[in-house]
């Protein structure tokens, strides 16, 4: 359990660190972009604050990247003496992504005014992109252990390894997708929030409008396109993990017309769920493309191998209720541009954006903890159990407090330091006499 | 045959890891041993030689660990149980280093927090290494244990004896002397110069005794080091040409050179590693009880295998042009680097 708790724990700090660091230097390359073409230097500056932002998180993304790569082993060496040669590729292939980002990013930190400077805008893109490959692979290699595939299992061997085919595993593509298309819109809405704070205390609003507006505009497109990619994964786990998708929905019966249910308290007991919104065949609709076929509930799973069913129901219905709340601020905001400029201007409109700052992250997490704890008993879905795969040791509850304590202490110190950023703002970009 | 490609590719990225984010540890540690009036000098030195690369560099460890992982996971499980506490000891310093360095670049005010980020950044820089050279050490003592019945034997004296704690300290004496000879040539100062021509001379002797520390410790504790190192001839002779190496290194510092004492710096750590792996190659970790894993008896799979080495082959195409104008782009104008980021 406290081996469980410390890898969600650290996958829960590199998942908000990396999510930003993947998706800000494609705000910083938009950015940068238009400086170069208009020459307008709040461009410039807004670039330039972006990229220490990037450079932040990118080192502490580094250092819990790291830490993930020795925890997979220090926490489960009997899976990764099984798993690490099938599920491996993707994690080689990442280590070559991740050093090409940290070249280009070192290309890009220290090469203003030194290179060519369509070169130099380039690196940027470079660290966006191969970053972006990075989350993608990564999350392949997770994609493994919901759907395991490149290899034969037989009699507790692992035979006929193909890393290539489990590279490209089934459910490779749909968390791919859902998993970068979240990464844009959380940390998209996540920046904009806090640019909107600061333009509705009217603090150097002509560099804080233009930051809000690229950020927001990528965050409102991928919150707009995510419930797209949130249905290819649906019926992707529907059809790999029936009993992932049954604990996501609170679905005791199998049983035609099968109802999706929204919200509710599951009664695992007398397997029901009170106070919830009924919407009688939508969910056989929604998995199977008409109202009659039944989907598996869990009274198909046997009871050792169910997933936590509350937690599991809980995180699913707050990771899609955030996911509407995000797609409703994103129209609102599409008619903003479109409609009702003015709009931009008013406090109750920047008061809906501030207060959006952290719901994509929320939203992040409950999705992570529904792949994760959904997938349960298993780590690797119907080939090994998570009880099988933990260390040997004893006494690893001392290294979750350990490692809770730090990754406490980091998260207080890059809020601490992205607030001295922002505050330095009127010193270092608001001035037009910039040193450079 | 591709097996030998990807043994290749885990040695190179050790050594580079050893040379490259060796240097970059060293920083810190002879930012300890500097005077205060001076550090603030050195800091800056130290920054605009490695700030540019100094994600790169740390990558080697991650390539490593990934290759051992993929390609070779009875031994990557066999380390990551039995030494499970000097593993995570050394992640508590990467995480606090990378961050405090990247706190102590980016942090948009300079105040009284800078001294907290020092302090964290010189005191990371010295454990780390230090508990890397203990797991490298604790591979090859022959304590890993896995018929051990109790936790002290399993998982604590797997890795604390006098052999492998010698092997930690030998490790920060040599970063330290890296760091001190790179910096020599980073600085147009000749106060400075001299003062890390000074650190040099210090840490190639803590590494000198250390390394004699360490042989004393192999014959405590029964390890057949001196046998390994001077049993053979790859091992003398490698012994032999990094000594000789020292002793013309030394002289080209007495003679101004800057570039040339790197490559002969790294030269030594060249043969370093050779002598310390050559004798026990393929085998990787030794057991207690006589036996060892070995990185052609405990490879993963033939198909895995094939595509690790064509991935890295691969990756190494689009990685090492890339780095090495990184590199090289950055050598040419190295003031600049300075004006831009303490510009504001």
């Amino acid at each position: 359990m406290a081996a469980r708790s410390q890898m969600a724990l650290s996958l829960g700090f590199h998942i908000i660190f990396s999510c930003i660091g993947m998706v800000m230097p494609f705000f910083m390359a938009v950015s940068h972009f238009i400086w170069l073409k208009t020459g307008n230097p709040v461009y410039q500056n807004v670039t330039k604050a972006w990229s220490k932002g990037v450079a932040i998180f990118f080192a502490t993304g580094a250092v819990s990247g790291t830490v993930l790569s020795f925890e997979l082993g220090l926490l489960w060496p009997t899976f990764m003496k099984h798993a690490g040669p099938i599920f491996g590729m993707p994690f080689s292939l990442e280590g070559t992504a991740f050093f090409i980002e940290a070249i280009a990013l070192g290309f890009f930190l220290y090469g203003w005014n030194r290179f060519n400077r369509w070169f130099h805008w380039f690196t940027g893109v470079v660290v966006g992109v191969s970053g972006l490959i990075s989350g993608i692979l990564v999350v392949a290699a997770n994609a493994w252990m919901n759907s395991p595939s490149g290899f034969d299992f037989v009699d507790g061997k692992y035979l006929n390894i193909d890393p290539i085919k489990a590279m490209f595993n089934p459910a490779w593509f749909s968390q791919a997708l859902h998993m970068s298309v979240a990464a844009f819109a959380a940390t998209g809405f996540a920046v904009a929030g806090v640019h909107a704070l600061m333009i509705m205390r009217k603090r150097n609003v002509g560099f804080h409008m233009p930051a809000f507006k690229i950020a927001a505009v990528f965050g409102v497109v991928a919150a707009i396109l995510q419930p797209l990619s949130g249905d290819i994964s649906a019926k992707m786990v529907a059809k790999r993990q029936p009993a992932k998708l049954a604990a996501m929905e609170a679905h005791f019966k199998t049983e035609p017309y099968s109802s999706l249910i929204i919200g509710g308290i599951p009664d695992i007991k007398n397997k029901k769920v009170d106070y919830a919104i009924e919407l009688p065949g939508m969910l056989s609709f929604m998995v199977h493309d008409d109202f009659k076929t039944p989907v598996t509930g869990l009274d198909q799973i046997p009871e050792k191998d169910q997933p936590p069913i509350a937690v599991t129901h809980y995180a699913f219905q707050l990771m899609v209720a955030l996911g509407m709340l995000m797609m409703g601020l994103g129209i609102i905001y599409l008619i903003a541009i479109f409609k009702k400029k003015s709009w931009f201007d008013k406090r109750w409109f920047l008061k809906l954006f501030i207060w959006a700052t952290p719901i994509g992250f929320i939203a992040v997490e409950a999705g992570w903890a529904v792949t994760e704890v959904g997938r349960q008993p298993w780590i690797i879905q119907g080939v090994m159990r998570t009880a099988d795969a933990v260390t040997p040791m004893p006494g690893i509850g001392y290294s979750f407090y350990l490692f809770t304590a730090v990754y406490f202490t980091l998260s207080l110190a890059v809020i601490f330091l992205l607030y001295r950023q922002i505050k330095m703002v009127p010193e270092i970009y608001d001035t037009k006499t910039v040193a450079h | 045959m591709m097996i030998y490609v990807v043994i290749v590719f885990l040695w190179v990225a050790l050594l580079l890891y050893l040379v490259m984010g060796g240097a970059d540890f060293g920083a810190g540690i002879i930012e300890m041993f500097t005077s205060n009036k001076n550090k603030s000098r050195t800091r800056r030195i130290m920054y605009n030689a490695i700030g540019p690369i100094w994600e790169a560099n740390h990558m080697w460890l991650i390539i490593a660990i990934v290759i051992l992982f993929v390609g070779f996971p009875v031994i990557y499980a066999t380390m990551s149980t039995y030494l499970h506490i000097p593993l995570t000891v050394m992640l508590m310093g990467i995480i606090a280093r990378g961050t405090a360095l990247a706190f102590r670049n980016y942090d948009a005010v300079h105040d009284n927090m800078q001294k907290v980020y020092n302090k964290i950044f010189v005191y990371s820089s010295f454990i780390t290494p230090l508990f890397l050279g203990i797991i490298a050490g604790s591979a090859v003592s022959g304590r890993v244990d896995p018929q051990a019945t109790n936790f002290m034997d399993a998982y604590v004296y797997s890795w604390l004896n006098w052999f492998s704690v010698a092997i930690g300290f030998f490790t920060v004496a040599l970063c330290g002397f890296l760091a001190a000879i790179y910096l020599i040539g980073e600085t147009h100062d000749d106060a400075e110069r001299k003062s890390f021509i000074r650190k040099a001379k210090i840490m190639n002797v803590a590494a000198v005794v250390a390394g004699s520390v360490v042989f004393i410790a192999s014959i405590k504790e029964n390890i057949p080091l001196v046998q390994w190192v001077f049993g053979n001839f790859i091992g003398i002779a490698a012994v032999s040409a990094a000594s000789v190496s020292l002793i013309v290194m030394w002289y080209l510092i007495a003679k101004g050179k800057r570039f040339i004492i790197r490559v002969l710096a790294g030269f030594q750590m060249t043969m370093i590693l050779l002598t310390t792996t050559y004798k026990h190659y393929p085998n990787i970790i030794i057991l207690k009880n006589g036996g060892h894993l070995s990185l052609i008896d405990d490879q993963g799979a033939e198909k895995t295998i094939q595509s690790l080495g064509i991935a890295l082959l691969i990756g190494s195409i689009f990685i090492l042009p890339a780095l090495f104008y990184l590199v090289w782009s950055f050598q040419q104008k190295p003031e600049q680097v300075d004006n831009e980021m303490h510009g504001h």
